[in-house]
């Protein structure tokens, strides 16, 4: 019991606020993310030659800017952007630093996912929505988004758990969080509980952010279940 | 009255050009329920949906009650389909929303005051048999209720016309006699004028009062239902015919 105590005494309030620091990361640069990759989605899917109004060149340009965003790995990504970062949020240390990475990171994967869930939409039910002389724009937000709810949950659920596992990489910069514990203290001072702890939270997290996507993605899925 | 007057339609294909219509022309009176019914690939759901230009025609025109639509686009054509109902083979409802919200969807697209839409699902979803279940979603019903939560969101706008797109097709026969009990009902009580493109001889039967008989694109036969099943001229008539008298016999024969 000794050594538990002691090992909160040392590292508790570390711990309590590697977590949060982690959690605000994964939250901002998620939202971000989506604010940024589902009307990229949106507007890809929109575009297809398939799609309610195809425009080869937009959707060319768009597919090229997501599979190039998803190609380069994040911690490249990271040291690259510093410059941009800074410009943007005065600094490129310490959550906020890695915030604009992370959101640069994950928007094209948002885009690519966003855009699968909405090809799931069953195209008769746009041909419905249409018989019904709904526009385009009322197409998309009252039936495709809507239809395809379960799938975009499930979208966000992995991004979430992705950039999660980004935020350990941030540490990099300064970023502060779990991983940056686990590395300065578990990997830099052989302080092998503090590895351990910081693994151990990530994985509870981890399953926690996952099944409660999970449910939340049942929950609002209303179509017939095989 | 719809007018479709001389439409093709042709598909660019990788395989090069298919013609799935070939200079059509059909006139559709007001009241009418009129039958259109061919073998599968016979270009029946294209014709339909050159109708309200789900489709659009490569050549011809569609003049509904005296004006030509051919060429509309855009929120003139949307305003267009406001008057034009249209029920599916799968009923195509939105498994994401309640049935309320299935039926009120045509009102809510043309910006309609959401209490009075909802009182007007309402009154709808009675008239069709199905009161209280509006919170319901559409995979808690049968398939027969189902095609009847379409046909009351068919009916929201209080359409001149009803496109009837192999309604009765996914139901069992009873539930087709049923839905089509309905549909006829909804013509004589509501005078909306019925377009019902079907594969069964039966239904036309059951329902229609003219018919045109459509083959690889093209219209063989039209006229009174009671002349064409009399006295069918056309190749294609004649086997449908036979090939009923045909299934029924078997029928016959399996219940006795």
């Amino acid at each position: 019991m000794d050594v538990i105590s002691t090992f909160i005494a040392d590292y508790g309030q570390l711990f309590v606020d590697g977590t949060i620091d982690t959690l605000i990361m994964t939250c901002v640069s998620c939202f971000f993310a989506y604010v940024i990759g589902l009307p990229m989605g949106i507007a890809f899917h929109v575009t297809t030659p398939n799609g309610l109004h195809p425009m080869k060149v937009v959707n060319t340009i768009l597919g090229w800017i997501i599979n190039i965003g998803r190609s380069i790995p994040f911690i490249i990504l990271l040291v690259a952007l510093i410059p941009f970062t800074r410009l943007l949020v005065g600094t490129s240390l310490g959550i906020w630093g890695a915030i604009v990475p992370l959101t640069v990171s994950a928007a094209p994967f948002v885009a690519r996912i966003v855009e699968q869930s909405l090809a799931e939409c069953d195209p008769s039910l746009v041909e419905a929505a249409q018989a019904f002389g709904a526009s385009n724009t009322q197409i998309i937000f009252k039936v495709v988004l809507r239809e395809t709810l379960p799938s975009l949950v499930r979208g966000v659920a992995i991004t979430f758990v992705n950039l999660f596992g980004y935020t350990a990489m941030a540490g990099a910069v300064g970023a502060g969080g779990l991983g940056d514990i686990a590395i300065r203290y578990g990997y830099q001072r052989w302080v092998t509980e503090a590895m351990v702890v910081a693994i151990i939270l990530c994985v509870i997290l981890v399953i926690i952010f996952q099944t409660f996507g999970d449910w939340l993605a049942r929950k609002v899925d209303h179509r017939r279940r095989a | 009255m719809i007018e479709i007057k001389n439409v093709d339609k042709i598909y660019e294909t990788k395989e090069g050009k298919f013609q799935a219509l070939h200079d059509v022309s059909l006139t559709i009176n007001d009241g009418d329920i009129f039958g259109i019914i061919g073998e599968s690939g016979a270009g029946k759901s294209t014709l339909v949906r050159c109708i309200n230009l789900l489709e659009r025609p490569t050549a011809g025109q569609i003049v509904v009650d005296g004006v030509d639509v051919t060429g509309y686009t855009g929120s003139q054509l949307n305003t267009f389909r406001h008057d034009i109902g249209m029920i599916f083979q799968n009923f195509s409802l939105f498994q994401q929303q309640t049935v309320l919200k299935n039926v009120t969807f045509p009102l809510d697209v043309r910006g309609e005051d959401s209490k009075k839409s909802q009182e007007r699902a309402r009154e709808l979803l009675a008239m069709v048999g199905l009161e209280g279940k509006e919170g319901r979603y559409p995979s808690e019903l049968s398939g027969g209720q189902q095609q009847r939560v379409a046909i009351a969101r068919a009916l929201a706008n209080n359409p001149k016309f009803l496109l009837c797109d192999e309604a009765t097709s996914a139901l069992d026969s009873r539930t087709t006699i049923q839905i089509l009990d309905l549909l006829q009902d909804i013509n004589k009580k509501m005078g909306v004028t019925l377009v019902v493109i079907t594969h069964a001889l039966s239904v036309v039967e059951q329902i229609c009062n003219r018919v045109a008989v459509i083959d690889k694109g093209v219209i063989v036969e039209q006229g009174e239902v009671a002349d064409v099943f009399s006295n069918p001229q056309s190749e294609a008539a004649q086997f449908l015919l036979q090939h009923t008298a045909v299934s029924s016999t078997i029928t016959m024969k399996k219940e006795a």
